[in-house]
């Protein structure tokens, strides 16, 4: 009972402090989204290079690629621009990007002068699909599985850390896997 | 009756048809322009339906304050469901399906929120048991010293001695 009396209140102390400390390493503005695991929500958007044609979902079947939401308007985009352009010269998984409630002719000129690393780039200008994504914070990108399965997604702009130690490695893992 | 009130009845009476004539004209345009009722319902549903939904851009709103651009559609999504014929429940869940549970600002009792529900009331039974034991030890206490107050000085000394005892070795 007497050795209780002083370890049980630290203990409680403890457990305390760890649930504290480990909360400082959350963001808050990471809300887990409950897309992963399911499959990406069907789109069938104008694609921006060529007005007349369209890209859906089902078209990317078969292949492991990413969804990369921005907008001409987005600050933070800039800043995650030059990894994509990178990522784009190594080949390594196609990019489509989700130019999210922007003018046509807006993301066009912004592509020209930020470059452009896309292997296909659509339109959402009502901002419909975005939703159907639960996006929230542009930019978000997402890795969708030869199944059509959304298996991560970045809220926020990608990182270098963010692409070489989770989602390059993930996207290797998946291309591994059969269809 | 002089020209000049005559003049000034005059004036009178049409500043006043005048201002009756405006009253109704506003009150036609009132009308013409006012939303009919059933759309009052549905503005009252919508205004509560998005006071219980978080925007996810700025957390600490509901959808109904937030003026962040994605309120703004999510609350066009939820006009439109809602006309659609869509229960509440339902607009819920097509929120929840995209952006998770945070998108309540009452989250649901499902067992990952458990502790959330219950662990304020688990901690009251806690605090209360801890409350029960230390009164009970207390009482006992006081009684010894009632005892060892109607016994001489010499088993006073014992009982204080052996209530020191007692303390050292809980």
């Amino acid at each position: 009972m007497k050795v209780l009396r002083w370890s049980l209140p630290l203990a409680i102390f403890v457990v305390v402090l760890v649930f504290l400390f480990v909360g400082l390493f959350h963001d808050p503005r990471e809300v887990p989204s409950p897309l992963i695991g399911k499959p990406a929500p069907s789109f069938s958007l104008m694609e921006l290079h060529r007005p007349d044609h369209k890209l859906a979902t089902a078209d990317m079947r078969g292949q492991v690629w990413m969804l990369n939401v921005w907008a001409s308007w987005c600050v933070s985009c800039r800043v995650e621009h030059p990894l994509l352009v990178d990522l784009a010269k190594q080949n390594i998984v196609p990019v489509i990007g989700l130019a999210y409630k922007d003018k046509p002719a807006d993301g066009l000129a912004w592509l020209a002068s930020n470059g452009d690393p896309y292997k296909l780039s659509i339109v959402d200008q009502d901002g419909r699909v975005g939703i159907d994504f639960g996006v929230y914070g542009v930019p978000e990108t997402f890795v969708i599985d030869k199944m059509g399965i959304i298996r991560y997604k970045q809220i926020g702009p990608l990182t270098a850390e963010a692409l070489k130690q989770t989602i390059l490695p993930l996207v290797r893992e998946l291309q591994q896997s059969p269809a | 009756m002089t020209k000049t009130s005559r003049w000034a009845k005059a004036s009178r009476a049409i500043v006043a048809s005048r201002r009756s004539a405006a009253a109704i004209a506003c009150l036609v345009v009132a009308l013409s322009s006012a939303p009919a009722w059933s759309d009052l319902a549905l503005d009252g549903r919508l205004k509560s339906l998005e006071s219980q939904l978080r925007c996810l851009v700025c957390q600490n709103q509901t959808l109904a304050e937030s003026e962040a651009p994605l309120a703004e559609d999510l609350r066009k999504e939820v006009r439109e469901l809602a006309v659609s014929g869509k229960s509440d429940d339902e607009i819920r869940g097509y929120l929840v399906a995209r952006y998770g549970d945070f998108v309540l600002y009452k989250p649901p009792v499902k067992p990952t929120t458990y502790v959330l529900w219950f662990g304020p009331f688990l901690l009251l039974a806690c605090g209360v048991l801890v409350w029960w034991i230390v009164v009970r030890r207390r009482a006992a206490r006081t009684g010894d010293e009632d005892a060892t107050a109607e016994s001489t000085a010499v088993t006073a000394d014992r009982g204080a001695i052996a209530r020191a005892h007692a303390l050292l070795d809980e």
